[in-house]
């Protein structure tokens, strides 16, 4: 009888959505995209993701055992890790790219700074960005069999003409998961409806790029021009999929819509004026880094509480 | 043994020459304990000859100016103090500046601005007020010495690895990545490195002195876990430089009056 008796301490009705779960629909929600880049790529594709999960989870595995730590790697977080780094790889990398970027994204960004939860800066873009400027030649290498021209955006950029309908369905050139626009927001739609991502990041995101760009992008309201802007690089998984990562963006509602709109002004200013055609990755690991301010200023009242002056510290 | 000598760094007499560069060396490393001169230890440390040229040249300085400090410690008024010494540091600046630009020009203008900022460099400022106004001239001069050598052998440490990461080469000589020096197969295998260019960037000083640091805090750690004294291993920042100590607690005082006052003021509104 005594056995039927004990009772634990609360909580007693607990959620039954866990971190792995979240991240295994992360998973599945970006595998459309990963399958279109593999139709679009071929086969190189297809090994240059395996070999950057394989690199992101046995980086964690690795350094979890040697510093005796418990081993996470049940989470799912680093396959979504090196899902996303590969996807933000071109396909002609070299098979070395993505497995110096997985370990780089793991030890460096994550772990070194005491795991998931704790990393400052999102894993693949930091991994990402690690491996743009370490070999600016091999990351903009995007000539492959099919595709020999220019990415949209940088034929954009030089003023030659882009075909929009090939961009939203993603027969482009580019990085491996980044092309196909139909395929991300499908993704997304499944996270939205969800309830694992909310659009207030991403909308306030893509909205701000778009008004900036039209008031300062030197093409005013132009149709095909925007919706190139919209449909094209890595807007489209940068803004669902990885400005929303939880550990890294802004829990405050305020502070979700200032940090999308600061994510499209930031990657319209890159975009427009800088010297690269693409600046998502960029924007997004600088917002990143900004995102403590952006809580602290926009920490919400307690209910009942009356507004009180800041306190100087 | 005798108690009433003074013991110094890893138990040597202290003031001692050697007992002063074994502190600059390992106790008190500058770069990697104190992490005091930070500025040309990020800043020029793109290859190894720079952190070398850089090193000497500020071991120079720090000698010479803890020695003539040290001498002029009982003439300088204690309220004039700073000025004194920034003129004697500032001289002896310009005489390596004169001295490089005439014989080393290509480093002179590799090196450009952070020759003459040498006279900003917290380890010689610090040295100057924590030891050399303090101590007899020939343990300053072999203090100035033991700093810089231990100042030069860290940045010349970190300019070698992330030259030898972000380009291949070690000293200008090309080990590793394409034109490398090796001959035959060795050779043909090492050229097929691909140099990460972010070591030569900004960032790669960071990555490098960071690792430096977290291997000086596990020999360290590992010292205190076999039960060896490591009290005289002092942590810091430009923030722990000599008397700072004091500033800070005479800021903490006057904040601490100020928040009472505006208490006050508040209770009277």
């Amino acid at each position: 009888m005594s056995e039927m008796m004990k009772v634990s301490s609360n909580p007693h009705v607990r959620s039954k959505v866990t971190t792995s779960n979240v991240m295994i629909w992360v998973v599945i929600s970006l595998l459309p995209a990963a399958g279109f880049g593999i139709y679009n790529f071929g086969i190189d594709a297809l090994i240059i993701l395996a070999l950057s999960v394989l690199s992101t989870v046995l980086s964690e595995f690795i350094y979890e055992k040697l510093m005796h730590k418990k081993i996470t790697i049940g989470d799912f977080s680093a396959v979504v890790t090196g899902l996303l780094l590969g996807m933000n790889l071109p396909s002609t990398v070299p098979w070395w790219i993505p497995i110096l970027g997985g370990m780089f994204a793991i030890i460096v960004v994550k772990m070194l700074f005491g795991g998931l939860g704790q990393n400052f800066m999102n894993p693949a873009l930091g991994g990402r960005c690690f491996l743009v400027i370490s070999f600016p030649a091999i990351m903009t290498n995007f000539v492959t069999d099919t595709f020999t021209g220019a990415t949209p955006l940088t034929a954009l950029k030089n003023g030659q003409e882009v075909v929009v309908m090939d961009m939203i369905i993603g027969r482009t050139g580019g990085t491996i998961g980044e092309t196909s626009m139909i395929a991300l927001v499908f993704g997304a739609c499944i996270l939205i409806m969800l309830g694992i991502i909310d659009l207030r990041i991403p909308g306030s995101y893509i909205v701000s790029l778009l008004i900036f760009t039209a008031i300062f992008g030197g093409h005013g309201l132009n149709g095909a021009y925007l919706s190139a802007q919209l449909a094209g690089g890595g807007l489209m998984l940068g803004a669902f999929f990885m400005a929303t990562d939880y550990v890294t963006s802004p829990i405050t509602n305020a502070g979700k819509y200032v940090y999308g709109i600061f994510l499209g002004v930031l990657t319209a200013i890159l975009r427009i004026y800088g010297g690269s055609a693409e600046g998502v990755s960029f924007a997004i690991v600088i917002g990143n880094l900004l995102v403590p301010l952006i809580e602290r200023f926009t920490q919400p009242r307690a209910f009942g509480i009356p507004k009180t002056r800041r306190e100087a510290k | 043994m005798d108690n009433s000598v003074k013991k110094g760094a890893l138990g040597l007499k202290a003031g001692t020459p050697a007992e002063r560069i074994m502190n600059g060396l390992v106790v008190e490393n500058p770069t990697l304990v104190l992490m005091i001169g930070m500025c040309p230890t990020l800043a020029v440390t793109t290859s190894a000859i720079n952190g070398l040229t850089m090193g000497l040249a500020t071991t120079f300085v720090l000698a010479l100016s803890n020695a003539v400090i040290s001498l002029l410690r009982k003439v300088i008024p204690d309220t004039v103090r700073i000025p004194a010494f920034i003129v004697v540091i500032a001289s002896f600046v310009t005489l390596v500046q004169l001295i490089m630009q005439a014989y080393l020009p290509a480093m002179y203008t590799a090196l450009g601005v952070y020759i003459p900022l040498i006279v900003v460099n917290c380890i010689i400022f610090g040295r100057a007020e924590a030891y050399a106004s303090k101590n007899g001239i020939f343990p300053a001069f072999f203090d100035g010495i033991g700093m810089g050598l231990g100042f030069t052998i860290s940045i010349t440490c970190i300019g070698l690895l992330r030259e030898f990461i972000g380009g291949g080469t070690a000293f200008d000589v090309q080990i590793l990545g394409e034109g490398t020096v090796v001959p035959g197969a060795v050779g043909a295998f090492l050229s097929l490195y691909q140099p990460v260019r972010i070591f030569i960037l900004q960032a790669g000083a960071f990555f490098v002195l960071a690792v430096l640091i977290a291997i000086m805090n596990k020999v360290k750690a590992d010292m205190e876990a076999k039960g060896k004294d490591t009290s005289h291993f002092k942590a810091g920042g430009c923030c722990q430089a000599p008397n700072a100590k004091k500033t800070f607690e005479k800021i903490e005082k006057k904040e601490a009056e100020k928040a009472a006052e505006s208490k006050e003021s508040e209770v009277e509104e």
